[in-house]
């Protein structure tokens, strides 16, 4: 088998590092490597946005990017939105107006998000659903998790 | 002692204060935090990676498969093919079942398991599949159904011959069974008719389209016990057909559900579980194995395609008088389309007297279909629905106005032999016909569509457990797999029953060596019959702190009554004494007398059905044959609303769900009888910017064989969607669509010969 590669990263704030074969995704290696599971995949080939994650503050699917490609990144999932009890408000949001059923597009979309309301702290309807269009949802038909952005979205608003 | 299930308890007037609320769920936390534990989210030490061989061939005899050089690869700790499963005969269900797990004398469809390696990386799982030979010879294949039937197709299986027809001939063929299904006299009914309409339609194959693959992780012991960790539907059901195609002892493999990424039928039976199973009983090392979405679109799922002629006839004043179909469903390389519902739902909803279906099941190359959301009934009400628009049109009747006029109610007795309790098709109907939506003017350029679904709602058997612990809070064990807010709902009505709030009581979905057998959530079954199980649990332990109670205050057991959270004398000539809470009870009493729990296993019934209607606006662009949602409204009755933003998100979901099947979703299989878009990216399921709000009415009419009224809700919301949607396009266009789905290149086609761009 070929040979592993050593990657040092921060993963939400910590210093990691890990070992990847060449041709394991961010993805895996998030996963599997160093047990970051939440962070979910869906397709591996960037069409349902499962596995949305931060990459020096760039919105990446993870399952495009290689292990290879994260050193000396700066790497944002999941695990990170929450501030010790502090849940972020979108979290918050889609807990309250019942965002999420199943719950396994919940991380992605919630990564997209944030990002979305953090170069547009008030987008229309419409904005949000086509930041939304690359994480599919089989679930809610879209309405709950729409409304759960606008809601956060107003109230981030009124704390800035 | 009276059964819940003879006497539910149900009163209209009781004043509720947790049912009927909408608090946060309790599995929620960890699903926004990324710390739920779905299939693939488990690592076992010392675990190893699972994949799949399958095939490339549509149909082809497996001559020899030689894994010799695979078993060599370092790092492969095993391989198993179809001499690793137990022979069992073909054509029975286990035989089918072990076939579908892993191929045995033929491949039957291009992605059908063939051979499977268990190795210490992914990678070397990969190279090892490489090194496996398989000899094939190719065979002739058939991927339609109305082929598959057709004198001279090629044959799946040589065993099969068609049941339900008489002096069928002694010769294989593609058609599993013949059904006929029929109510009153068609004849008699058709003459009585004044306008008659017959259409022909079709609807094709869609995937349930859940986001999270298949994964499950099995561990084997030496003394041959086995652990399970899966994402199912069915932790027993998958329990037993693994003892049936392994030949293991129930009591030795232990299944735990995950978190459930997304079912919707399509979890309801199992793919590498027993080759996973398999593989770590060899190599003696727990074994992952994670479907890749390539799999997931060319072995498993989807829901069955269907082609159907419906006829209905009509008095002038809108008095339905019979009706007819004849109905094909394709079901994949083996039986268990379930297309007895379709016969016995399509027209279910209507009080009609006449009624004549046949129905076929017919196999073909393709994967086995699975369940999705009323399994069946969508496709053909599809057609049923059209034909009773059309029959409203000549007539010059409102849409709902006839349907209205030709509600069941009360006291029908159904083609399946079901005689309706109190139903709220009625109050549905009304609901629409009130509504702001359908009263609106229909915005120009775009044409507005209705069309009306009905569920029968199940139950069927349930176990559960409540158990009290010494501070009065709740733990309850529940079998049946929470698709997507069960726990909170049944957790909200134990809540209800002890008077105590809804945080103090926590759910956990059970593994099979906790409690009996629990039958698989679909149906919309669970809500219901896990919520009876649980409020039947509720009041023996009810019954137990009343006894308790009367011991702490040597009184007899019937001069205590539980009410609001308290165990209170029942009349003053019982005697003067402070109520006492569930925890002053359970402090006082379980260190001498014991835990206080309710169980309560029993095969439900009493199921409400569920009837919905659909108001659709669309726009269609005339040059590129795209169809816009531009509003829509589910109204639909849920007897009673537990929890009513889930109940709404369940409205909302089928909905969607639907319109990608109305609008872009289908297979494409090459001449090859290869499946050519096996991803997200070209088989299109709905995306945000696709749809719009989704507004929802619900509407209660109560079922008073459930404690608290509810009935199922989640299978209805995709029932009338496509009929719903079609219809709209008939009235935006001018003609009406009879061939799912809607896409751009096919209404354009529709529109281009009907001439009426």
């Amino acid at each position: 088998m070929s040979k592993k590669h050593h990657i040092t990263t921060t993963v939400n704030g910590d210093e990691c590092d890990f070992l990847c074969e060449p041709q394991q995704t961010l993805l895996d290696c998030l996963r599997d490597e160093l047990m970051l599971s939440g962070t979910k995949e869906g397709c591996a080939t960037g069409d349902c946005g499962a596995c949305t994650v931060m990459v020096d503050s760039v919105m990446v699917c993870s399952c495009l990017v290689l292990g290879v490609e994260v050193d000396g990144a700066n790497i944002d999932t999941i695990e990170g939105m929450a501030k010790g009890n502090e849940l972020h408000p979108l979290q918050r949001h889609f807990l309250e107006l019942n965002g999420l059923q199943c719950g396994i597009c919940t991380p992605g979309i919630l990564i997209a998000a944030r990002e979305l309301l953090a170069r547009n702290p008030d987008p229309t309807e419409t904005e949000i659903r086509y930041w939304l269009a690359g994480n599919l949802c089989r679930c809610t038909g879209y309405d709950k998790i729409i409304r759960s952005v606008q809601a956060a979205a107003k109230e981030m608003r009124g704390n800035a | 002692m009276t059964s819940i299930l003879d006497k539910s308890g149900f009163n209209p007037d009781r004043k509720l204060k947790i049912v009927g609320t909408s608090p946060v769920k309790h599995d929620g936390i960890d699903k926004v935090t990324g710390r739920a534990r779905f299939g693939a989210d488990l690592y076992l030490p010392g675990m190893l990676i699972g994949k799949i061989l399958r095939s490339p061939h549509a149909h082809a005899r497996i001559k020899s498969i030689d894994t010799s050089e695979a078993a060599k690869l370092p790092g492969v700790k095993a391989v198993v093919t179809r001499d690793d499963f137990p022979e069992i005969k073909a054509g029975t269900m286990a035989g089918d079942m072990t076939r579908n797990a892993m191929a045995r004398e033929k491949a039957l469809y291009d992605g059908h398991p063939v051979a499977a390696v268990a190795a210490t990386s992914e990678s070397i799982a990969k190279a090892a599949l490489k090194l496996i030979k398989v000899d094939y010879e190719v065979l002739p294949h058939v991927i339609d159904p109305a082929e598959a039937m057709a004198p001279g197709a090629p044959i799946l299986h040589d065993h099969v011959r068609t049941k339900g027809v008489k002096d069928a001939a002694d010769k294989p063929t593609n058609v599993i069974e013949r059904l006929d299904i029929a109510m009153g006299d068609v004849v008699k009914g058709f003459a009585e008719a004044e306008i008659i309409v017959e259409r022909e339609f079709d609807t094709k194959p869609m995937h349930q389209g859940y986001i999270e693959p298949q994964a499950c992780v099995a561990q084997a012991t030496e003394d041959g016990q086995i652990e399970l960790w899966c994402c199912t539907q069915g932790p027993w059901v998958f329990r037993d057909r693994l003892t049936e195609i392994l030949k293991i002892d129930a009591a030795k493999i232990r299944v735990q559900q995950s978190e459930m990424g997304g079912g919707f039928g399509g979890k309801t039976g199992f793919y590498g579980e027993p080759v996973a199973v398999q593989l770590a009983r060899k190599a003696k090392r727990p074994v992952k194995i994670t479907l890749t979405r390539n799999e997931v679109f060319r072995a498993t799922g989807p829901v069955s395609g269907t082609k159907s002629r419906i006829k209905m006839g009509i008095t002038k004043d809108g008095v339905i008088t019979a009706a007819e179909a004849e109905l094909i469903f394709q079901t994949g390389a083996f039986t268990g389309s379930m297309f007895i519902n379709a016969p016995q739902a399509m027209f279910t909803r209507y009080n009609l007297k006449n009624v004549k279906t046949v129905s076929y099941e017919v196999v073909s190359n393709r994967p086995k279909v699975n369940s999705f959301r009323a399994p069946c009934v969508p496709q053909v009400v599809f057609g049923v629905e059209g034909v009773i628009d059309e029959l409203a049109r000549k007539i010059g009747m409102d849409p709902i106005e006839l349907r209205l006029r030709n509600a069941a109610t009360e006291g029908y007795k159904t083609i399946y032999g079901e005689t309706f309790g109190p139903i709220g098709f009625v109050e549905t109907l009304e609901a629409a016909k009130k509504s702001d939506h359908y009263n609106s003017p229909v915005p120009k350029g775009q044409g507005r569509g209705v069309a009306a679904g009905f569920w029968f709602n199940r139950g069927g058997e349930t176990t559960g457990t409540l158990n009290i612990a010494i501070d009065g809070s709740v733990t309850l064990i529940l079998g049946t797999t929470d698709v997507a807010g069960s726990r909170i709902s049944i957790s909200m009505m134990a809540a209800e029953e002890l008077g105590i709030p809804v945080d103090k009581v926590r759910a956990i979905m059970a593994d099979t060596h906790s409690l009996g057998y629990n039958r698989v959530t679909a149906g919309s079954r669970t809500t219901f019959a896990t919520g009876m199980v649980i409020v039947d649990s509720a009041r023996k332990a009810i019954t137990e702190l009343c006894k308790r109670a009367a011991g702490i205050w040597g009184v007899p057991e019937e001069g205590v009554t539980f009410e609001d959270g308290y165990c209170r004398p029942a009349s003053s000539n019982v005697g003067t004494f402070e109520p006492l809470t569930i925890a002053q009870i359970a402090a006082k009493t379980m260190a001498s007398h014991g835990a206080i729990a309710g169980h309560s296993e029993m095969s439900v019934t009493g199921a409400g059905p569920g009837f919905g209607l659909h108001i659709v606006d669309v726009e269609v662009d005339r040059e590129t044959g795209r169809v816009d949602i531009k509003r829509y409204t589910v109204v639909e009755d849920a007897g009673k609303a537990i929890h009513p933003l889930q109940v709404e998100g369940q409205f909302q979901g089928g909905a969607v769900q639907g319109i990608g099947w109305a609008l872009n979703e289908e297979y494409f299989y090459g001449p090859d009888g290869r499946l050519q878009n096996a991803s997200f990216l070209d088989y299109r399921m709905p995306v945000a910017s696709d749809v719009p709000m989704i507004g929802t009415e619900i509407v209660e009419v109560p079922n008073p064989r459930h404690p608290y009224g509810l009935r199922g809700v989640g299978e209805v919301p995709v029932v009338p969607t496509m009929a719903a949607i079609a219809n709209a396009i008939g009235n935006a266009i001018g003609i009406r669509p009879q061939s799912l789905p809607m896409s751009p290149p096919r209404l354009l086609k529709l529109m281009d010969d009907a001439k009426v761009k």
